[in-house]
Order: C-alpha cells, then sequence, then structure tokens
C-alpha cells in the first residue's frame, strides 16, 4: 500500500516529519517498509511560464525556438510538437534538478541558445505521457514557483498492511489511523458529502442470482454527459505517487476512489452494456471465458460472473471485460460497487493466477458499507472532472449491514491481561481516534465497533490490544511469570538424543542437516524397496516424497564434499524418516541416527602415510562406543539390513531383542550411484527404538587386581570370533571379567588351509579375593578344554 | 690353589677393565661367575679339599669372587651410564617435524548447537521441551489455532498436503494446541522442531526449524511475555541487549505482537568505518520473532476457561537466530553442510 504524504495530509492534520512519522506508525502496528521519494527531489527553479512566440528552428525541423516568460523573457528551444504561443506551461530553468538526477543547464541546440525546458508530464513524473508539453490553466502568473501550482514532490510511504486490517487499504483509513498514533486532527471522510441520491433508479437492471453470501452488496449509479479525457494534473499526481498510471478521467476516478475508500468500484460504458442490464452469476461447470488479458480461462461455479444481455462482461470482483469499458466515445457510464466474499475472491484469483489491486483488497473483505462511500466520492469527482450529471437514484441490492456490535472493556482486564494499569481517559481517547464509539458504564466502558473494523473486533480482548498497541506497548515493563508449580527440564529421552549426537562428535564425527524430501529415485538408487509418504504439492519430483531412511541425504552430503575435494567424509545425521503406514497414527516419524565414513579411519602422518581407510570395523568401532556411552545393551549379528550395504560385510544391531539398527560396508554399487569410488562405511541406529538407559549400579572392579593371561586358538576359520569368545566365558564362569580377540593370523601354510589362530586376552578377577594361580590355572584348563570339545580348537604355544 | 685363585682374581680383573660395554661385560662375568666358570667351581670343591686346605682356599675363592662381583657392578653401572648417554645423543629427533593429527572432534551442526543453546536458555527459566509430529493435521495446524477456513496459508501455495486433512506443519504452533490438551495449567514448555513451507529462494527453504514458546496461566502477562524474551534475548545475544514489542497480527494470538533486538553490531546504526549497519539497515533494531497473548479462542478450542488462564506463546526461527549470531550470510549454507562451514563452529 502506498501512501503520498501529500495525498495523506488532505485527511489528517500531520504535526509529524515523515521519518519520524514512519517510526511512530511502526511502532503502533502499521509497518512501513520504506519511505520513497516521488518526483522531484527539490521544486526550485520549476516555474510557471507562458509561451509568448514560437518560431520553427532554422535548422532543425522538429524543434520550435520559442520567447517564454517566466517572470523575465527568456529563449527555450523545445521539442515537443503541441508547443504554441499563448500556452501557460512548466519551466524547468538552468540550475534545476530533474527527478532522475540531473542537473539542467544552459545548453545551445543547432545553434541557438536555450535558457531551460518546457516540460511534459512525465518529466515532472505527473503521468507518463510525454506525446507533448504539460499545459497548465491560462490564469497562472508567469514565474510562479511550480511547486504552488501542482505537488511537484511528495514522500510515499509504502506500507504493509496486516490481514486484520483491511480497512487501512484505503489512505483515508490510514489517515484515522496516523490520527490515532500522533494525536493530529483527523477530517471528516471525503465521501461525508453525497452529490447523488437514494431511490430507484431508471435505465439499467441489476440481478444477483448468485446469492448474498457471494455478493453481499451490489450498488450502482448512472452518470449522463459524460465527457471522457484526460484527468486534471492533481488527480494525475496522486495516481502516479500511489502507484497506478493515469489513463483517462472516468478510469482514474474509479481507481482514485478505490485508493481513497479501498472499496473498488468499476465503470461501464452503459451504451456498451448489452441490454442495460447485468447479472451476477455463478459460472457454470467448465464455462470457457476469454479475459481482458486475451487468454482462455476454464471456470466452475466456484467463479462469479457478471453477465450483460449477451453473455459474461467480466469476473466479478478480479477482472473487468474488453467489451463494456469506457473509451473516448462513452458519453454514459454506469458506476459499480460492490462487495464480493473475501474468501471466494481469494479463491478465484489463485485458481487463475489473476491478482489485481481490486481482487487481493476484495480478498481480504470489506465491508458492504464501503459501497456507498465509494459511490459518493466518485459522484462529487465525476461532476467536477468528468462534466457527468449524477442521474437521480442508487440501485443497491443486498440486506442491511449487521447492525453495530457494542462490546464491554474492563479496565481490571486490561491489567490483567497487559500486567499494567491504563487509565480510562486513555482508553477513551485511543478507542475514539480509532472511530469507536465510547460510553462510560458502571463497569467500565461500552465500546461500540464501528464498521469497518466489524471483522477484526469482536471482543473485549481485541479492544485490549487497540489500547495495548497505541498507548501500552512501547513502555511496557519487562517482567518474569510467577513459577507456580512449573518446573524446566529435558526428559529422558531428550538427553539420549542430545547424548547420542556428543558421543558422535567426540569421536570426530560432524553432524549434517538434510533435507526430510526425497524424490522416488533415491530409494532405487539405494536399492530399497520402501514405500514412502508421498506430498500432493511437491515443489519438483525429487522432493515428492518424505525420506524412510537417513541414507540419502547423508549421501548426498558426502559426495556433495568429496565431489569439493574432500579426502576423508566423517558425519552423522540425527533425524525422522516417515513411514507411510503410520500415517494417520500420530507417529508417522521415527528419530533415526545415521553416520557414514569414508576416507582415512585415522588422519595420515610422515610416519604413517597409509593409514588404513575406514571399513566396517572403524563404523563398528563408532557404534560400539556410541551403544556403550549410551548404556545400551546390544547385540550384533552378521545380516544384511538392506539391499544398500555389502552383502558380506554388514551386520545388523539388536537391543531387546528388537532390531535397532545395521552397520556395514555401503554396497560399491550404491556408493558409485553417488560418484564415491572407495569404500564408504556406515552406521545407523533407531534412537526411538532404544530403551531407555537403566540407572548403572556400581560395581568394585578396584579392590582386588586382575589377572590376565593372553592364549591363541588355532581353529577353523569358520568359526567366528563371538563364537569363540562366548565359548570361553560360557567355559571361565564368572571369574572371567572380559575377554577380547587381539590378533587373527592366517597362513595356510603354517596353520594349514582354512585355518586361522585367534589370540585372546582374558582377564579374571573375583570382587571379593584375590584369585590364585590356582583358580586361574583351573579356569584356563576349562576353557582349553572347551575350545576343544566345541570348535576343534587347540592351543598354540 | 691358592695361586690360581690369585690369578683368576687377577685374570678376571684385567677382563673387567678391558670391557669396553655391557654386553662384553656379561660375557666377563660368565666367564669368571658364571655356572662352568673355573672359580665358582672351585668354591663349589672346597668341601673335597683336605681339611687344612678348606679354610684359606674356600676364603681365598669367596673373596676373589666377592671382589669380581663387586668390581662388574661397579663397572657395569658406570658403562651403563655412559651407554644411556651414547643413547639419549642417538635418539635426537628432529622436532620439527609434524606431530600426529589426533582425529579432530566432530561439531554439532549449527542449528543444533543453537537449537540447544535456547533450549538450556528456556530450561533455565523453568520451561520444559515439547517435540510434536511433523505431519499434523489441518485441524491442529490451522483451525485451533484460529486461521479461519480461507486463511490463505492453508493453500497449497503455502503449505504441504500429505491428504485432505494433513499437512507438513506449517510452524510449531500446533503443539501449543497439544500440549493444553494434555494437561491442565500451569503449562511453560517451548517446543523445537522442523517445519515446512513451499518457498525456495535466497531467503527461504522449503524445510526450516522454529522454536514456539508457551506459557498458561492464570496470571501471565503481555508483560511477562517481554520480560522472558528479554532474558532470553539476554543469554543469547548478550547481556547488553535490549528488545521492543512492535504491535503486529497473527491469528493466534491477540495482542500480537513482532520482537525486534537492540544491534549487536553497529553503534546507532553506523559501523566502525562510518558506512550504515548492514544488519539493521541503519535502524539499529532486528527484528527476531513473532510473540503473542494466546487468543481466546485458541484457549476455547481446548476448553480453558478464558476468564481465569492466560498466556503467552511466541514462535521464532533457528536459522535465523543462527544466521544473526554467527553472520551467516546465506541461509543455503546451512543446507549446503560444506565440511568447511561445519567445522567452523
Amino acid at each position: 500500500m502506498r501512501v503520498p504524504i501529500e495525498w495523506l495530509s488532505e485527511y489528517v492534520e500531520l504535526n509529524l516529519g515523515v521519518q519520524e512519522l514512519a517510526d511512530k506508525l511502526a511502532l503502533t502496528g502499521t509497518e512501513v517498509e520504506r519511505i520513497e521519494r516521488h518526483g522531484l527531489s527539490e521544486t526550485d527553479g520549476f516555474v510557471v511560464g507562458k509561451v509568448l512566440s514560437r518560431e520553427k528552428h532554422p535548422d532543425a525541423d522538429r524543434l520550435s525556438v520559442c520567447q517564454v516568460d517566466v517572470g523575465e523573457k527568456v529563449q527555450i528551444v523545445c521539442g515537443a510538437p503541441n508547443v504554441d504561443a499563448g500556452q501557460t506551461v512548466g519551466v524547468a530553468r538552468p540550475g534545476a534538478v530533474m527527478p532522475d538526477g540531473t542537473k539542467l543547464k544552459r545548453a545551445k541546440l543547432r545553434g541557438q541558445e536555450s535558457n531551460g525546458m518546457i516540460l511534459s508530464e512525465r518529466e515532472l513524473e505527473i503521468s507518463q505521457d510525454h506525446d507533448g508539453i504539460m499545459v497548465l490553466p491560462d490564469h497562472l502568473e508567469p514565474g510562479t514557483s511550480l511547486a504552488e501550482v501542482l505537488a511537484l514532490s511528495t514522500d510515499v510511504l509504502v506500507l504493509e498492511i496486516t490481514p486484520n486490517r483491511p480497512d487501512c487499504l484505503g489512505i483515508y483509513g490510514v489517515a484515522r489511523e496516523v490520527a490515532a498514533a500522533t494525536g493530529a486532527a483527523l477530517k471528516p471522510p471525503p465521501w461525508s458529502e453525497d452529490p447523488g441520491s437514494s431511490g430507484p433508479l431508471q435505465g439499467v437492471e441489476i440481478v444477483n442470482q448468485a446469492g448474498a453470501e457471494l455478493n453481499p452488496r451490489f450498488t450502482a449509479r448512472v452518470f449522463d454527459g459524460v465527457q471522457i479525457g484526460p484527468s486534471p494534473l492533481w488527480l494525475k499526481a496522486r495516481l502516479m505517487a500511489a502507484g497506478q498510471r493515469p489513463i483517462s478521467n472516468v478510469v482514474d476516478i474509479t481507481n482514485y476512489v478505490m485508493l481513497v475508500t479501498g472499496q473498488p468500484t468499476h465503470a461501464f460504458d452503459l451504451d456498451r452494456v448489452a441490454g442495460a442490464q447485468l447479472t451476477v452469476r455463478r459460472a457454470g461447470a467448465g464455462e470457457q471465458m476469454v479475459t481482458l488479458d486475451g487468454q482462455e480461462r476454464t471456470l466452475d461455479p466456484d467463479v462469479v460472473l457478471i453477465d450483460d444481455a449477451e453473455g459474461p462482461t467480466s469476473i466479478a470482483g478480479v477482472m473487468g471485460g474488453a467489451r463494456s469499458e469506457v473509451s473516448a466515445e462513452t458519453t454514459r457510464v454506469l458506476f459499480e460497487a460492490a462487495t464480493w466474499s473475501g474468501p471466494n475472491i481469494h479463491q478465484t484469483s489463485w485458481k487463475l493466477a489473476l491478482h489485481s489491486e481490486a481482487s487481493t483488497r476484495f480478498a481480504k473483505g470489506l465491508q458492504p458499507e464501503q459501497t456507498l462511500w465509494a459511490q459518493a466520492l466518485a459522484t462529487q469527482l465525476l461532476a467536477q472532472n468528468a462534466g457527468a450529471t449524477v442521474r437521480p437514484g442508487t440501485i443497491d441490492i443486498g440486506a442491511e449491514p449487521p447492525a453495530p456490535v457494542t462490546l464491554p472493556l474492563r479496565a481490571a482486564r486490561i491489567k490483567k491481561l497487559i500486567g499494567t494499569p491504563v487509565a480510562e481517559h486513555r482508553s477513551v481517547n485511543i478507542l475514539t481516534a480509532l472511530g469507536f464509539d465510547v460510553a462510560r458504564t458502571g463497569e467500565g466502558l461500552a465500546v461500540t465497533v464501528p464498521a469497518f473494523r466489524r471483522a477484526d473486533v469482536t471482543r473485549e480482548v481485541d479492544l485490549i490490544e487497540e489500547v495495548a498497541r497505541l498507548e501500552v506497548l512501547q513502555d511496557l515493563p519487562a517482567t518474569l511469570p510467577a513459577r507456580h508449580e512449573a518446573v524446566g527440564g529435558l526428559t529422558e529421552r531428550q538427553r539420549l538424543v542430545r547424548r547420542a549426537a556428543d558421543l558422535l562428535s567426540a569421536q570426530g564425527l560432524h553432524e549434517v542437516t538434510g533435507w526430510s524430501f526425497a524424490g522416488p529415485e533415491q530409494n532405487q538408487k539405494l536399492g530399497l524397496e520402501h514405500d514412502a509418504v508421498q506430498l500432493r504439492n511437491p515443489m519438483s519430483a525429487d522432493q515428492s516424497q518424505l525420506r524412510t531412511t537417513l541414507l540419502g541425504s547423508v549421501l548426498d552430503i558426502a559426495s556433495h564434499n568429496v565431489a569439493r575435494g574432500a579426502e576423508t567424509v566423517r558425519i552423522f545425521e540425527l533425524g525422522a524418516v516417515y513411514k507411510p503406514e503410520a500415517v494417520g497414527s500420530g507417529k508417522a516419524e521415527d528419530t533415526h541416527l545415521l553416520a557414514l565414513l569414508t576416507g582415512a579411519a585415522r588422519p595420515a602422518t610422515w610416519r604413517d602415510n597409509q593409514p588404513p581407510v575406514a571399513d566396517f570395523y572403524t563404523a563398528k568401532g563408532v557404534v560400539t562406543a556410541l551403544l556403550d556411552g549410551l548404556g545400551v545393551d546390544y547385540s550384533l549379528e552378521a545380516g544384511r539390513a538392506n539391499g544398500a550395504l555389502h552383502p558380506g560385510r554388514s551386520a545388523i544391531l539388536t537391543a531387546k531383542s528388537q532390531r535397532v539398527g545395521f552397520v556395514g560396508e555401503l554396497h560399491p554399487s550404491v556408493a558409485a550411484e553417488w560418484d564415491i569410488d572407495q569404500t564408504v562405511a556406515v552406521l545407523a541406529v533407531n534412537l526411538d527404538k532404544l530403551a531407555l538407559p537403566e540407572v548403572r549400579r556400581y560395581r568394585d572392579l578396584t579392590s582386588f587386581p586382575e589377572v590376565r593371561e593372553d592364549i591363541a586358538v588355532l581353529l577353523d576359520q569358520s568359526v567366528t570370533a563371538a563364537e569363540l569368545v562366548t565359548t570361553i566365558r560360557s567355559a571361565a564362569g564368572a571369574l572371567l571379567r572380559d575377554a577380547t580377540v587381539f590378533d587373527v593370523y592366517r597362513d595356510a601354510e603354517r596353520l594349514g588351509e582354512g585355518k586361522q589362530s585367534l589370540a585372546v586376552r582374558l582377564s579374571f578377577a573375583a570382587p571379593d579375593r584375590t584369585l590364585t594361580d590356582e583358580e586361574v590355572a583351573s579356569k584356563r584348563a576349562k576353557i582349553i578344554d572347551a575350545v576343544g570339545k566345541w570348535h576343534g580348537g587347540e592351543i598354540r604355544g | 690353589m691358592i695361586e690360581r685363585i690369585e690369578e683368576l682374581l687377577a685374570a678376571g680383573r684385567a677382563a673387567i677393565e678391558q670391557a669396553r660395554d655391557t654386553a662384553a661385560l656379561e660375557e666377563v662375568r660368565i666367564e669368571y661367575l658364571g655356572r662352568k666358570a673355573e672359580l665358582p667351581n672351585i668354591l663349589r670343591g672346597v668341601a673335597e679339599l683336605p681339611p687344612e686346605q678348606r679354610g684359606p682356599t674356600g676364603r681365598a675363592a669367596n673373596e676373589a669372587r666377592k671382589a669380581l662381583e663387586t668390581e662388574i657392578d661397579a663397572r657395569s653401572s658406570k658403562l651403563a651410564a655412559a651407554e644411556l648417554e651414547q643413547r639419549l645423543i642417538d635418539d635426537k629427533i628432529d622436532v620439527t617435524l609434524p606431530g600426529d593429527p589426533q582425529p579432530s572432534i566432530g561439531r554439532l551442526h549449527l542449528l543444533t548447537q543453537t537449537r540447544r543453546e535456547i533450549e538450556d536458555v528456556f530450561l533455565g527459566l523453568g520451561f520444559q521441551v515439547k517435540e510434536g509430529p511433523e505431519l499434523e493435521t489441518v485441524y491442529y495446524n490451522f483451525d485451533a489455532l484460529n486461521h479461519d477456513p480461507t486463511h490463505p496459508a492453508r493453500l497449497e501455495t503455502d503449505t504441504f498436503y500429505i491428504g485432505e486433512d494433513l499437512v507438513l506443519r506449517t510452524h510449531t504452533s500446533p503443539m501449543q494446541v497439544r500440549a493444553m490438551l494434555a494437561q491442565p495449567p500451569p503449562i511453560h514448555i517451548i517446543v523445537p522442531g522442523r517445519v515446512y513451507r513451499p518457498d525456495s529462494d535466497a531467503t527461504h527453504t522449503p524445510q526450516f526449524h522454529q522454536i514456539e514458546g508457551l506459557a498458561i496461566d492464570e496470571d501471565i502477562t503481555l508483560a511477562d511475555l517481554k520480560g522472558t524474551l528479554l532474558a532470553a534475548v539476554k543469554a543469547i545475544f548478550g547481556d547488553e541487549r535490549e528488545i521492543r514489542l512492535r504491535p503486529h497480527f497473527f491469528p493466534f494470538t491477540e495482542p500480537s505482537v513482532e520482537v525486534d533486538v537492540s544491534c549487536f553490531n553497529c553503534t546507532q546504526g553506523l559501523l566502525e568505518d562510518g558506512s550504515r549497519c548492514n544488519l539493521c539497515k541503519g535502524t539499529t533494531w532486528i527484528e527476531i520473532l513473532g510473540a503473542g497473548m494466546v487468543d481466546p479462542n485458541v484457549l476455547g478450542h481446548v476448553d480453558y476457561d478464558t476468564e481465569r488462564y492466560q498466556g503467552f506463546a511466541f514462535g521464532m526461527g533457528i536459522e535465523r537466530i543462527a544466521m544473526l549470531k554467527h553472520g551467516v550470510p546465506d541461509l543455503r549454507l546451512l543446507y549446503d553442510n560444506d565440511i568447511r562451514f561445519l567445522e567452523q563452529f
């Protein structure tokens, strides 16, 4: 919403500079996007001139040499075709600064001296007219400053009007807000004088078939003797400053009226309204219509049309039709101001992708009273500026507008909600300035809501907001709430999630944040056959689903980094995956954690310049540290959790007999889909499936020493490390505190084909005594026995 | 026999003297005092000697052995010290070669760090952290938050739809209603989480993160909102910060405000070089969040007595706070996840 200060000041006695005014508005609820300057930056050097004589330039066909009285006689060379002796014109004298910033100089044009410039409207930003010079009324005195005659410059407030304040989509509404915010006096609305009359109107017929919900009010007047022509300069200048292009007086008046009142209007050429009748109706299903922009559009019954006897002329509230537009020949005007259903207009303009000044205003919801404001103001302006005579009567279809509502406003309630008291007379002043009627009652105030705030102010709290925003907010004290029983804290689950992230970052993994969106090809590339939640209105095909795994987003990010030269990538993501089968259950998301490692398992150095690359065991090490750190009891078994993984190098994580995740190397062909041609190790945990850690109980590990022993066992390669350790543990019983495989040796020549030697570090301890050599020896013997019995293993060396 | 012992002693002493290192000395020890050496043999054979020779021979042999032992030990520690000295000299290294790089500590994503920082501030103010579903019903996302049925935010241009009544939540506000349904007042919660809107340009991504706040009790006021946010802003942006409340409009709060924080990048809108501050655009204030008193219609949806209970709600963008605080110029950097970006924080 563009509000020229020059125009605004017609309705309110401004008492602040423009910047102060803008600040005041911003702090009372009207957002000011910016302040613009329209027209001249300074008006010095712009004067009224009288063309005394015009002669053809001796050396240029298109130029004229004029003698002009600008208070003194000067010679000016002019290129306009319409310049002539006797005209009163605007002149920019040498030294004047044009709106584009150029400073005018005395010049010679083809040998003829020129002391300034005779101005066109476009040069002054009054209109876009540049076909000729601007001709002023004759009575003006030459040499008078042009600024005294015309609004040559104004600051313009560019406002962002919140959706609850459609009343501020008109300049008078903004003026009322300015008055309330600054204490300035508001002048009566410009529509208070209505030269027209109510009662029946002859010569046109209007029918509303669409119903009062879609079209609550339809008003029309007829104007005879209309002379189409350009608008007066002041009107053009205001429209330009407000961002509207002047076209002709009647069209300009429809726009001007809208900009003042907020109510869009439409002028029909009555002689081109077939049958002199208009019918408001719903469009038929599939009905086709060519709109003003030349496009054929398919309509539906939610679109409201205005027909004349030959069919649709316009889409109500959205776009007029070409057939009955006013033109240079128009002499009789049917002037329409109607109220349309805001939601319906909103829907229609989105559906047809047609957005206009009118449709955006209607969409916000206008009040039926505004139609007659617009008729009154238009009637004044058409008479003054288009020679029009208003025909007696006004067509006015629609129910009586709702009666005004009166709301109570209790001082105690203001204090209770805001936290600070407001003196009653302050509330009265503010509400009165905003156009509310206020009466004092025994319990406080009785406040009657004006029509233009009807939709926004319906409850006491809405009145409190008005008082708060204008009176309290800028000096509001800052207090802290009383605590009562409220206690802050994280849940155990929230602490678990935080700890998981901390455990991974402590191992040198960076956290990443990927997209929840995925495309169908992502799971294809991963070899996953999950169904995914589909978006009905995605922004693009590759964001048309919600991810079912974090693998895709983490691989995207790994690939992005590898492509940019990262040799080692150690990252993890902690986020939701979405389960289509659970949509509607209220819990369609699981919180997953997925880490990816590729490149060196540890940093290369000058003495270890070929460190091993991250592989299955690196990832297993990470997940072990993670789950141990979280205090989760888990087990791991060989197995391929999904098709993205290497068939022989992946394992499934289980906790409390539930699958909770996996660890493994990526299938090389999957990694290749992401342009990574090295080993990629991943691990994933469904954090929602992890049981919360139990409170750890104390164990005495320090009072008595451990006895450590190493054994090496010769076994078939088919025996896994886990199987061996399990056998050892069950053979040794409770005194065996730990058993860890620390060496694997395979050599067909020395050990035999298919054989391996696993070396295990054993540590024995008892909680209540120091173990004797004999006790340890006996456990060792049992271990050797069991390993031989269950795995055919022999102890080496 | 005695002479032989003296010979051995003399020879042993000479050998000790000649031993150049501890290894050679060890050989000397074996030669003269080892199990098969002559001197110990003599000692062992003393018992077989005639009685009158036993005393002198035994004494002489024992003394010779002790003398050799003592001298070997003395020589040995001397040699060991010299050898250690030499080894330390030989062990000299080039201390200017690079040290072993340790695996660097990973970083939490800047959004997580910022989220935690905000959470921790509100935990300290007595708030609990709640999380709600990202797939949300139209009821909780719009209806219960007082958006009328034709509110433009409901359009497919503004909201991702999964089904007729199911959307990707467009804000964290639905949890206000869920939390109030789940428990009676007092309620003091914040709701961090991921939200979605179909927008993609330099300042919008279709997914982003918010933190909602809600405080409901019998006596929570707009002034309490200001005090709470002031405390949070000071904790996050520094103790010198001020805030101001500007009236605004949101469907689910009344009165509604936008909250500005005093600029931490400039003095009176100007940078040190005299140019206009690019953060606050010279206004000295930066908008950081929206807030207000919970609209009675929202409280009505959960059957709270609106004459008795009232409270405030606020919503802030985690991305915005992170970018402001750390001077990140482009939202998309947060989602590119370039390691060189992640490592900085």
